[in-house]
């Protein structure tokens, strides 16, 4: 039965994809009417045209080159891309694996300040009520904050913008992980703490031993959430303090008018989002216990 | 028993909640002598959890104070293992590493081999030797209570404390763990603290049984002494001459008397009953005391 149906899906998915690529391939067609025109034109209506950045006697067909690209050129980008992804030729031509490397670096060290940071804390507030109340509004008010509104702030008091940029990371990822984790340390079953109260077990061992197990599950999920939020900022991050990274790729092939670059910068920003996710799962599933 | 210095004293208990105007119980005394198995019985709210509670070190109480060999009990204590009424087993831990958690608290210089060997001893005992490896989630709800049992063994208190133990079992795999239960406890010569809602449980483990009045204000208001001879087995319980004097005599104190005897009325110091074998110590109101009988 399950085999059946993983089938069916694989198979519905492919199909969708064709459908979508071949929609595209119909989107991308060459205008016919373009080119002849060409032909009608004086030299210097050419000129003109080309002056504006279209290119009336272009050989490769009216919309290609700077507009949207056909589905073949666009596989042709992925092949080049992937074919080098590491090169480096100064700072605005480097490689999409180099980029992308960049952006995993700072969301990386940006989301472990903030674990481990929101971890303890979250672990206090959970274990302290009065710590809870008094946090509270504080939390209350910083969390729906858009990470991106720190950004001046952080380029003012940091005074550079990829640890500006680490910080933004920082800032959005620790909310989810301080409140998931205090929830879940709050919420540990009375019945196993009074076990370790009447086993007199020290409370260093209380926390890593029963607190942290019970609340891992929780706490997973708080980082799972935070990192998906993470990469989300990432890109607009890197768009606003550019230099390096896969936002500031998409914003810098946009203003190389490399639609394509944009699109297949888009598609590694979707698959590596979904690998960091199913990352994320993997370990929530390993400690995830049924009671 | 000797009523000079039991090994637990229990002086005064009295509990009340904040914003209460009566204690939920108040001036409870009794002893448990060393070996002794003792059950509590009452209706809910009488505060037979709360009492548990004390003992364990868990909750404080409002007045009183507990005597256990002589000390003060103001804590929780590794000399008092406590079966909790949900088993309040680690789900993350298979039950080698639950009981193992017990037994290190207790011996935190053990070796690992020191650690394994009593886990593996007390596994035995109650019968779980080949379930030693699995998760709590993948054993039934009488296998999780035997391996609450033989955590609480594992760590050889001087008391064990249990709430309600087979409160949430069918009634055939509670029969089971009482037999296990009882051939331990008799082995180890243990004393027991344990609180039942079953009169036929009470009457098969506890050697004493204490029947407690209804609250607020509850208090133990009899202290019966179990005239059936400890070599007592669930299977001819009831074919024993002094079985029915005995339950009957629980019966109606939890139909009748013990609503009477709520908000202060029962005695602070209970008289000590032995039902069919003294006379009673004030007859009974007129209860029809056949429709009472049930089939054991």
């Amino acid at each position: 039965m399950q085999p059946g149906l993983n089938l069916k899906a694989a198979l519905l998915s492919a199909l969708l994809l064709l459908l979508l690529v071949g929609v595209w391939q119909l989107a991308t067609l060459p205008a016919g009417g373009a080119a002849p025109a060409a032909q009608a034109m004086t030299a210097e209506e050419i000129e003109y045209a080309k002056l504006l950045g279209k290119d009336p006697g272009g050989e490769s067909g009216g919309s290609a080159k700077a507009g949207f690209p056909t589905p073949l050129q666009f596989g042709g980008k992925v092949v080049e891309h992937l074919a080098e992804p590491f090169y480096d030729n100064g700072p605005n031509d480097k490689g999409i694996g180099l980029q992308l490397g960049y952006s995993l670096a700072r969301v990386g060290l940006g989301f472990a300040l903030a674990a481990l940071v929101a971890i303890p804390l979250g672990f206090a507030i959970g274990m302290s009520p009065l710590l809870y109340r008094a946090l509270d509004p504080f939390i209350q008010v910083l969390k729906p904050i858009s990470p991106l509104a720190w950004m001046p702030l952080a380029l003012y008091t940091i005074k550079d913008s990829s640890i500006s940029g680490i910080f933004v990371i920082f800032i959005c990822s620790v909310w989810p992980m301080l409140i998931n984790t205090a929830f879940g340390v709050a919420s540990v079953r009375r019945d196993w703490l009074n076990v370790a109260k009447t086993l007199e077990v020290s409370p260093l061992r209380k926390a890593f031993e029963v607190i942290l197990p019970a609340a891992a599950p929780t706490i997973l999920t708080g980082m799972r959430i935070s990192m998906g939020i993470a990469w989300l900022v990432i890109v607009a991050a890197e768009m606003l303090v550019g230099g390096t990274g896969i936002g500031y790729f998409v914003w810098n092939e946009w203003n190389n008018l490399s639609l394509a670059n944009v699109v297949f910068a888009i598609l590694v920003i979707g698959v590596v989002g979904m690998l960091l996710d199913l990352m994320f799962a993997r370990a929530q599933k390993a400690v995830t216990y049924v009671d | 028993m000797s009523t000079e210095a039991p090994f637990l004293q229990i002086q005064g208990l009295a509990k009340t909640y904040p914003g209460a105007a009566e204690p939920v119980f108040d001036g409870i005394n009794f002893g448990i002598a060393k070996g002794e198995f003792v059950c509590i019985i009452g209706h809910s709210g009488c505060g037979k959890t709360t009492i548990l509670n004390v003992l364990a070190g868990l909750e404080q109480a409002s007045e009183g104070h507990v005597f256990m060999d002589k000390r003060e009990v103001a804590g929780p204590s590794l000399e008092r293992g406590v079966v909790f009424q949900g088993h309040a087993l680690m789900p993350w831990l298979t039950v080698r590493r639950n009981i193992a958690f017990a037994v290190r608290s207790k011996w935190p210089d053990w070796s690992a081999a020191q650690v394994d060997a009593q886990v593996e001893k007390y596994v035995a005992m109650v019968g779980l030797g080949a379930a030693i490896d699995k998760k709590p989630s993948q054993l039934s709800g009488g296998m999780k209570q035997r391996v609450g049992i033989a955590r609480a063994f594992a760590i050889e208190p001087k008391m064990l404390l249990l709430d309600e133990p087979f409160g949430a079992l069918d009634a055939l795999t509670r029969g089971t763990i009482q037999d296990e239960l009882l051939r331990i406890c008799a082995e180890a010569h243990q004393t027991v603290f344990m609180i039942t809602h079953d009169v036929d449980e009470a009457i098969l483990l506890a050697d004493t049984i204490l029947l407690m009045s209804n609250g607020p204000q509850a208090r133990v208001a009899e202290i019966v002494r179990n005239p059936l001879p400890r070599s007592r087995e669930r299977a001819t319980l009831h074919h024993e001459p002094l079985f029915y004097a005995v339950r009957n005599h629980l019966v109606d104190f939890l139909v009748s008397r013990s609503k009477t005897l709520s908000h202060g009325k029962a005695p602070t110091h209970p008289p000590e009953v032995r039902p069919g074998v003294e006379p009673e110590p004030e007859p009974a109101p007129a209860t029809p005391r056949a429709a009472l009988h049930r089939v054991a």
